[in-house]
């Protein structure tokens, strides 16, 4: 299952390092996939766009009115699409590699639920959509990190504590959405049911700005950080005695994903199932022992440009009612590959 | 060029459980070190609290006369290098990769594979007899073998000491020999302090310069093998009736253990 | 033995809290006039409120809870997995499922009517969790059940949000059943499932020494004489049974399943032979008392069970998890 490695050294510059062509293909093929669908993303609406007519656009040639309204209105969606997908997936690898299970996932550990109970609190009491909803994820999805972070500390922190703490939190949050359902009028329900499973519709700049200038940070911070996850995977003794500092590691490195997590839900709503699977899919798509991020954030866009393309085209429903539906026969598929031929996923 | 590796009114605990009240040690440099004692005595405790990797409640484990602990944990970790007990390796990891995580504390972001890296893994890999399977799954091998990956990781850390929590566990005989043998061909060959926890006691004497016999938390008795095992120091810290005897092949001290159903006048019979 | 006095002492706390439970509520009845209502001389609208109203909902509460404890006990043996609730086999997604289905097709919005529905929602999801858990090489193994879980619980999740985003009355229904509430329901529902959840009972408690061996390791078990796959399909079963039909009828509180065991655990040690039965009894205290102090905070309305057990049970189990190394299994 483990895919070939390439070792390269050059004189000047001083760089060599390990190079992994399938994996560097995986990412270029599904970049360039994401990008595909970010056009035809932008290709649907009222105004009919054809695909080179949206690319015209996009280098400020064509129509005047063209680029109006690829840049005013259909550009905030997709690429919110394209970096709530980027954000799931790179903060999905980094959670499930730091707490060394396959099935951890913000959902499950409690940071969306925070996200929802903020947001359907809000809705109940009149902030609907627009930055206050966005603002308000975003409070729900920090306060409920650092709440799980302060709970699971006791002279340090380890993965399986922070996934137990968080199952409790999240028990609670989700405790609280359900009663604020219940108690809300029906069309705040339907409003809260909208967000809550995912959603992409009403997506304008306002959204999209913050979460853009969030993930140029945070990215690059991320990959630089990323050179500690080699040794984390091997479990904290041996990465301390390889000169990792596991505590600080740990704390960081959740530092970024939390924040990836945060930003994307604060612009979409936590969508369904691309946390989880995205660094799966990406895992064994690329043949590498433990999700690659770049891998995986790519696999988290074209997860979610996809399924809101679906989403908008054939069923008229949210971008997060499709992820899930198709995300899981898919992550399925993949186990019952890897059972088959025996090494049980 | 050696590194002294010293512990001083080092209190080790669990909690509330406290494993080692107060205990000083000096590592000697360039020399083999075994620590010997019955299970629960506190042995892979010392060790880990040597490797830094258990915070002391009181006293220090100093390295060159400076506190483990108050050093860059990288900067440390290009000196002492560890290998812990029952590692577990990602699936599909490979052989190879495992080794190379070894330099880690020698390499930075751009350079993952200089010269010197791969020099320090292919003559681990040579080392452990593992240059064959470099390329398969760790979690394919079996556990003997698994157990030489992981040392070589260890081994391609080139570090001037070398912490092994019982390296030996999972090896056949022949294995267990090999690994013994190679760890003196690092004493010698490349100076390395070496620090084991053993279980088998004849190894230990065959292959240690210095003995260190641990019982609840304290060393009861150090020095050469010939010093440290006698009978009556077998039977205070295993709680086990022996002779000793000398090995007729190496020359050091081969204790031969003395349970029920084997005694001087059952075999008489 | 203590940890027999311990048992005996935890069911009598249940009866108790049964007997407040009568006489709790948006009007107390002093337990004298409960006992006698019970007994058949108590008046009129006192016996319509006991009768009619808090004793289905007590024995409803008793049900739930010692269906949910039993059931997560078992799925944390079985599944090896501290975190195994009884929700991890896909059931409360399932149920969901059937309930927003059941609104749907045939636009019933009465308990009676998706009843049914969610139990079938529920049965149906955790057989092809089960399936596809147990395809392939080593059968039925915690980790593979668990992703198999994951991946149809989502895909339930989305298709029911989907449905109540479409349909209104579908929504409504659905965010009530989601609320976790004992209220409102009458003897007829309890009846419904008892039959299902003795079954449930009797499977699981008849597992017990097969769950001490399997705790050992399936190889440890095979050598004891222990099938394992017979051993998870049994427990599978028996989970299936029990939380579909505690979720079915009060809607997704599964995580009581998740929090007695642990607690079970800290007093009887891993013998499965006390640790069923105690988690039988402690789950139902817990819903019991969630449900008497649901009703006594909020006057003169009430707030769900689901709730109060999660504000409760929760910061509780953060607390376990902090004090205390829980149990690998």
């Amino acid at each position: 299952m483990t895919a070939a490695a390439v070792r390269f050294r050059l004189a000047a510059p001083p760089v060599s390092g390990v190079l992994r062509p399938r994996l560097l293909a995986v990412c270029l093929g599904l970049g360039l996939l994401a990008f595909v669908l970010f056009c035809l993303g932008m290709t649907v609406g009222d105004y009919p766009l054809s695909v080179g007519r949206v690319l015209a656009a996009l280098v400020s040639r064509g129509d005047y009115y063209d680029q109006v309204v690829v840049y005013d209105w259909r550009m905030p969606r997709a690429l919110a699409g394209l970096l709530v997908g980027f954000a799931f997936g790179m903060s999905g690898a980094l959670f499930q590699t730091i707490t060394r299970n396959p099935l951890a996932a913000p959902d499950v550990i409690g940071i969306s639920a925070g996200a929802a109970v903020a947001v359907v609190g809000g809705i109940v009491l009149g902030i609907g959509s627009g930055v206050g909803t966005q603002t308000l994820g975003l409070a729900g999805a920090v306060l409920a990190a650092v709440v799980i972070y302060v709970l699971a500390w006791r002279r340090g922190t380890t993965g399986y504590r922070i996934i137990l703490v968080g199952i409790g939190v999240s028990w609670m949050c989700t405790s609280a959405t359900a009663y604020l359902l219940a108690r809300a009028k029906l069309h705040e329900a339907q409003q809260a049911v909208g967000w809550l499973v995912g959603n992409l519709n009403d997506v304008t700049w306002s959204q999209t700005t913050p979460l853009l200038l969030a993930l140029a940070v945070l990215v690059p911070v991320t990959l630089v950080l990323s050179g500690w996850l080699r040794t984390l995977q091997l479990g904290d003794d041996v990465a301390a005695g390889l000169g990792t500092p596991v505590q600080r590691a740990r704390f960081l490195l959740l530092l970024a994903a939390v924040g990836l997590v945060a930003f994307g839900t604060a612009a979409a709503g936590p969508v369904a199932f691309v946390a989880l699977a995205a660094p799966q899919i990406a895992r064994r798509l690329a043949g590498v022992p433990a999700p690659p991020l770049v891998a995986s954030a790519c696999t988290g866009a074209v997860v979610v440009l996809g399924a809101d393309l679906l989403a908008r085209l054939v069923v008229g429903l949210p971008v997060g009612v499709i992820t899930g539906v198709l995300g899981a026969p898919f992550l399925l598929w993949l186990l019952a590959r890897a059972n088959r031929a025996g090494s049980g996923g | 060029m050696t590194v002294e590796l010293r512990a001083a009114g080092l209190r080790l605990a669990y909690g509330d459980r406290v494993v080692v009240p107060d205990l000083s040690l000096l590592v000697p440099p360039g020399r083999i070190s075994v620590i010997v004692g019955a299970n629960a005595c506190g042995k892979s405790t010392l060790l880990r609290a040597l490797a830094r990797l258990l915070a002391p409640r009181s006293g220090q484990v100093l390295l060159d006369g400076r506190s483990v602990h108050a050093l860059p944990t990288r900067a440390v970790a290009r000196e002492l290098g560890l290998l812990p007990q029952a590692p577990v390796a990602p699936d599909g990891l490979t052989v190879l990769d495992l080794v190379t995580r070894g330099r880690s504390p020698h390499q930075s972001w751009w350079r993952q594979w200089s010269s010197a890296d791969e020099q320090a893994v292919t003559s681990a890999l040579r080392a452990t007899d593992l240059a064959d399977l470099a390329d398969r799954p760790v979690d394919e091998l079996s556990g003997g073998q698994r157990q030489r990956a992981w040392l070589a990781m260890a081994i391609a850390q080139q570090t001037p000491v070398l912490l092994l929590d019982e390296p030996t566990t999972f090896l056949d005989l022949a294995h267990q020999i090999d690994v013994l043998d190679l760890v003196v061909d690092l004493n010698r060959d490349e100076d390395r302090t070496i620090v084991m926890v053993l279980h088998d006691l004849n190894q230990a004497c065959r292959y240690a310069d210095h003995v260190i016999a641990m019982k609840s938390g304290e060393i009861v008795a150090q020095g050469g093998p010939a010093e440290v095992v006698t009978p009556a120091t077998v039977e205070d810290v295993f709680d086990l009736t022996c002779q000793v005897t000398t090995d007729p092949v190496s020359g050091t001290p081969l204790v031969i253990p003395i349970g029920r159903h084997h005694s001087t006048e059952s075999v008489a019979r | 033995m203590r940890t027999r006095l311990l048992l005996i002492a935890s069911v009598c706390v249940l009866f108790v809290l049964c007997l407040l439970s009568l006489a709790f509520g948006t009007r107390a009845v002093p337990l004298g006039d409960v006992l006698a209502v019970l007994t058949g001389h108590g008046s009129p609208d006192l016996e319509a409120l006991v009768w009619g109203g808090r004793l289905p909902r007590t024995l409803l509460g008793l049900l739930v809870g010692a269906a949910l404890g039993l059931a997560g006990a078992v799925m944390q043996s079985l599944t090896r997995n501290p975190l195994g609730d009884p929700g991890l086999l896909g059931i409360s997604a399932g149920a969901a499922f059937g309930v927003v289905v059941a609104v749907a097709t045939t636009g019933v919005a009465s308990l009676y009517g998706h009843l049914g529905f969610a139990f079938a929602g529920a049965l149906a999801a955790s057989v092809v969790v089960y399936l596809l858990g147990s395809a392939g090489r080593g059968g039925a193994t915690p980790v593979k059940l668990a992703l198999a879980g994951v991946a149809i619980t989502a895909l339930l999740t989305s298709l029911t949000s989907g449905i109540a985003l479409v349909d209104p009355v579908a929504l409504n229904r659905y965010r009530f059943w989601a609320a976790g509430s004992l209220a409102g329901q009458d003897a007829g529902v309890a009846l419904r499932v008892l039959p299902f959840v003795l079954a449930g009972v009797v499977l699981a408690l008849a597992l017990a020494p097969a769950l001490n061996s399997m705790a050992l390791g399936d190889d440890v078990a095979t050598a004891l004489g222990r099938r394992a796959g017979l051993v998870r399909l049994q427990g599978a079963v028996a989970i299936t049974l029990l939380t579909g039909s505690a979720v079915a009828v009060v809607g997704p509180i599964v995580f009581v399943g998740l929090v007695v065991p642990h607690v079970a655990r800290a007093i009887t040690g891993p013998d499965h032979r006390w640790l069923l039965p105690f988690s039988m009894v402690l789950a139902p205290i817990l819903v019991l008392a969630a449900d008497i102090a649901g009703r006594l905070i909020a006057r003169p309305g009430e707030t769900e069970v689901g709730i109060v057990v999660a504000f409760t049970g929760a910061p509780f189990f953060i607390a376990l998890v902090r004090r205390r190394r829980l149990a690998e299994l």
